[in-house]
C-alpha cells in the first residue's frame, strides 16, 4: 500500500459519501490533507440497508397495512373486501371510541402527573451522593425489575378483595379501576422515570449552585431557578416516553379490569383489541390502529418540535 | 448563619472532595438541617414500593386456605414453598429458556442492525443515511398495538405462527428505533480526529467501526442490550397475539394463563409473579451499576 498518500486507496466507496470531489470542495477553509482524509474511510450508506429493510417490513409496512385495511370488511378468513369508509364511520358514531378517546387522554394526564412529579423530585434527589440516597435508589428501582404482566398480576391479587388487604372493590368502580391503573402504571415506571431524572441532575454543574449559593439563594429557590430549568430536556425525554407509553398500556388494562366495570376503562388499544381479536372484525380493528397512530405520531412529533429533542441540542448551550 | 458556606443541600456532591478539612462539620450541618420534606417524601415512597412486594412475598409462602382467612400484611404463621413447587410444576421453567431464547435473539438482531444503521447516519452525511436516520426518530411513535393486525396477517402469510420466530422478530423490529437514537447520540461524541488518524493509517470503514467506534460506544451499546432485552423480557402482546400453543410460550404470557390455571389460588399466582422476577432481580444484584447505567442511557446521556 502506498503509505504517505493514504488518501488513494479507497476504492470502495464510490456513491457512498458526497462523492469524493465535491466533499473535498465543500470545505475549502481546512487544509487540503485533512480534509481529503475526511472523505475517506467513510462507509457506504447501504450499511443501514439491512436494518431498514428489516424495520419496514416488520414495522413501517403492517402500519401502511393497517390503514389499508381499515378501508375494508376482514374477519381474519378469506381475503379483505374493500367497503370504503364504513368502518371510519363507525368509528366517529361508536360512542365507546369516544368515551375511549377522553380515557386515553385523562389516562395519559393522569400518569403524566404522577409520574412526573413523583420521578423528578425522587430523581434529583437520588442524584445525591449520600449512603442512605443510595440504599434507598436501589430499592425504588425493584418494581422496573418485574415485566408489567406480574405487576398486573401482583395487583390483581392484591386488590381483590377476597385476599384482605383492602376489603373494598376498587377495581368495581369505574373511578377506583382508573386510578388503580394509573397507580399501577406509575409503580412500575417511575423507578425508569427517577432514573432519567437522576442522570440529567448529575449533570447539572456544580458552578450553577455555587454561583446561586453565594448569591444567597435558599435550597427550594436553588431548585426552582436551577435545577428544573436544567432540566428541561429531560423532562422532555421523559415526557416523550411516559405519553406514547401510555397511550399503550395493554396488559394492565387486560389483566386488572378487562376494560371494566363495563366499558370504563378501555382504553383505545384494548377497544382495537377486543374489536380485532375478540370480535374478528380486523377492518374495524385497523381503523382503530389507525386512529393510535395518527395521534401517537401527531402527539410526538409536536413534543418534538415544540422541545428541540430531534436536533439533541445542549442544555449547556450559551454557557 | 451565612448561606455561602452550606453545602448545597440538592442534588450531587454534597461533601465536596477537594475541601477536605471542613467536610466533618459540614456533614454534621448537613444532617441538622436534613431536608425533612424530602426525607419524609423518600420513606412514604419506600412504603409504596416495599409494602405490596412484601405482602406478595409473605402471600406466597403462605397455604391456600390460610391466605384466604389470615391478614396478608402478617408474616406467614408457617410458611411452606407448596405454592412454588405448584408453580415449578406447571412448566415453568420451559416458559424461562424461551424468554431467553427471545431475549438473546432479539438483543443479537438489534445489535446486529442497529450498529450499522448509527454508524453510517453519524460518519456518511448524505440524504440516504438522513433519510434513515429520520425513518426511526419518527418509528419511535410507532405503537406496538397499531401494527398487530397486518402483523398478524403477515406472520400467518409467512408461516411463522405460533413460532418464537414470530415474537422475535416484530420485538426487534420495535427495538430498533430507541436504539438506534442511542446509539447515534453516543457514536456521535467519537472524536473526529481519531477516524482521521485511522484514516491516514489507510483504514477501512469496517475497521474503523471495530476498533474505533464499537469500543468508544461501550456504553451506548451496552445500553441498548439491556433496552433490548427488557423489551423482550416485557413483551406481552406479541406472544399473546402470534402464539398459541405451549411450545413457543413465553413468560409474561405463561403468567397471564397462570390466572386462569390457578384461579383463586392467589399464593400461588404470587408465587409465579416473584419467580418470574427472580432472574432480573439475580442480574440487578450481580451488575446494578451497568444495569442501571444503561438505562439511564435510554433518557439520553
Amino acid at each position: 500500500m502506498s503509505a504517505p498518500t493514504p488518501t488513494e486507496d479507497r476504492p470502495t466507496e464510490p456513491t457512498a459519501t458526497t462523492s469524493t470531489p465535491p466533499a473535498t470542495s465543500s470545505k475549502p477553509p481546512k487544509l487540503s490533507k485533512p480534509s481529503r482524509s475526511s472523505a475517506v474511510g467513510r462507509p457506504h450508506a447501504a450499511w443501514a440497508l439491512p436494518g431498514v429493510l428489516f424495520f419496514a417490513f416488520f414495522a413501517v409496512v403492517p402500519m401502511l397495512l393497517a390503514f389499508y385495511l381499515s378501508f375494508t370488511s376482514w374477519d381474519g378468513l378469506g381475503d379483505p373486501q374493500p367497503v370504503g369508509l364504513d368502518n371510519w364511520r363507525k368509528l366517529i358514531d361508536d360512542d365507546r371510541m369516544v368515551q375511549s378517546l377522553w380515557l386515553t387522554v385523562l389516562l395519559t394526564a393522569a400518569s403524566w402527573v404522577f409520574q412526573t412529579v413523583i420521578a423528578l423530585l425522587l430523581g434529583v434527589w437520588a442524584a445525591g451522593r449520600q449512603r442512605n440516597r443510595a440504599v434507598l435508589s436501589a430499592i425504588f428501582f425493584v418494581p422496573f425489575l418485574l415485566s408489567s404482566t406480574a405487576i398486573a398480576l401482583l395487583f390483581y391479587a392484591l386488590l381483590d378483595p377476597n385476599f384482605g388487604i383492602i376489603q373494598e372493590n376498587i377495581l368495581g368502580s369505574s373511578s377506583g379501576a382508573f386510578l388503580a391503573i394509573v397507580f399501577v402504571g406509575g409503580w412500575q415506571f417511575i423507578p425508569f422515570h427517577t432514573l432519567i431524572y437522576q442522570g440529567g441532575a448529575r449533570q447539572i454543574p456544580e458552578v450553577l449552585y455555587q454561583a446561586a449559593a453565594i448569591d444567597g439563594a435558599g435550597r427550594y429557590r436553588q431548585f426552582f431557578s436551577i435545577t428544573l430549568p436544567q432540566l428541561r430536556h429531560t423532562v422532555t425525554t421523559s415526557t416523550v416516553l411516559l405519553v406514547v407509553g401510555s397511550l399503550t398500556y395493554f396488559e394492565t388494562v387486560l389483566i386488572l379490569t378487562k376494560g371494566g366495570p363495563g366499558t370504563d376503562t378501555a382504553i383505545l388499544p384494548y377497544l382495537m383489541y377486543e374489536a380485532g381479536f375478540k370480535s374478528y372484525d380486523f377492518g374495524y380493528a385497523s381503523a382503530i390502529a389507525s386512529f393510535l397512530v395518527v395521534t401517537a405520531t401527531g402527539l410526538s412529533l409536536i413534543l418534538v418540535r415544540l422541545t428541540g429533542f430531534g436536533s439533541m441540542r445542549s442544555t449547556r448551550e450559551g454557557m | 448563619m451565612s448561606h455561602d458556606t452550606l453545602p448545597r443541600p440538592r442534588p450531587a456532591k454534597t461533601e465536596e472532595r477537594p475541601t477536605p478539612p471542613p467536610p466533618q462539620r459540614r456533614r454534621k450541618h448537613w444532617t441538622k438541617r436534613g431536608n425533612p420534606v424530602s426525607g419524609l417524601g423518600s420513606v412514604v415512597w419506600l412504603a409504596i414500593v416495599v409494602v405490596p412486594i412484601y405482602a406478595m412475598l409473605s402471600a406466597s409462602l403462605t397455604s391456600q386456605d390460610k391466605a384466604l382467612t389470615g391478614n396478608p400484611l402478617n408474616p406467614p404463621t408457617s410458611p411452606t414453598l407448596d405454592n412454588y413447587n405448584t408453580v415449578l410444576n406447571s412448566g415453568f421453567g420451559h416458559l424461562l429458556s424461551n424468554t431467553a431464547i427471545v431475549a438473546v435473539a432479539v438483543v443479537a438482531i438489534v445489535l446486529g442492525l442497529s450498529v450499522p444503521i448509527a454508524y453510517v447516519a453519524v460518519r456518511t452525511r448524505n440524504r440516504w443515511s438522513g433519510l434513515a436516520f429520520r425513518l426511526f426518530l419518527l418509528g419511535v411513535a410507532i405503537p406496538a398495538q397499531a401494527v398487530v393486525v397486518p402483523l398478524y396477517l403477515l406472520i400467518a402469510k409467512l408461516n411463522l405462527y405460533d413460532s418464537l420466530l414470530a415474537v422475535i422478530l416484530p420485538t426487534a423490529a420495535f427495538a430498533m428505533p430507541v436504539s438506534v437514537l442511542v446509539l447515534v447520540g453516543t457514536l456521535r461524541d467519537v472524536s473526529e480526529d481519531l477516524y482521521e488518524a485511522m484514516a491516514l493509517d489507510g483504514a477501512s470503514p469496517q475497521r474503523m467501526l471495530f476498533q474505533l467506534a464499537i469500543p468508544l460506544a461501550k456504553g451506548g451499546i451496552s445500553t441498548v442490550v439491556i433496552f433490548a432485552a427488557l423489551q423482550a423480557w416485557n413483551g406481552f402482546l406479541f406472544p399473546l397475539i402470534f402464539t398459541q400453543s405451549d411450545g413457543p410460550r413465553v413468560l409474561t404470557l405463561g403468567l397471564f394463563n397462570y390466572v386462569s390455571q390457578f384461579g383463586v389460588n392467589i399464593p400461588a399466582l404470587l408465587a409465579s409473579v416473584v419467580l418470574s422476577g427472580i432472574p432480573i432481580f439475580a442480574v440487578y444484584l450481580v451488575a446494578r451499576r451497568a444495569l442501571v447505567g444503561g438505562l439511564m442511557g435510554v433518557g439520553g446521556k
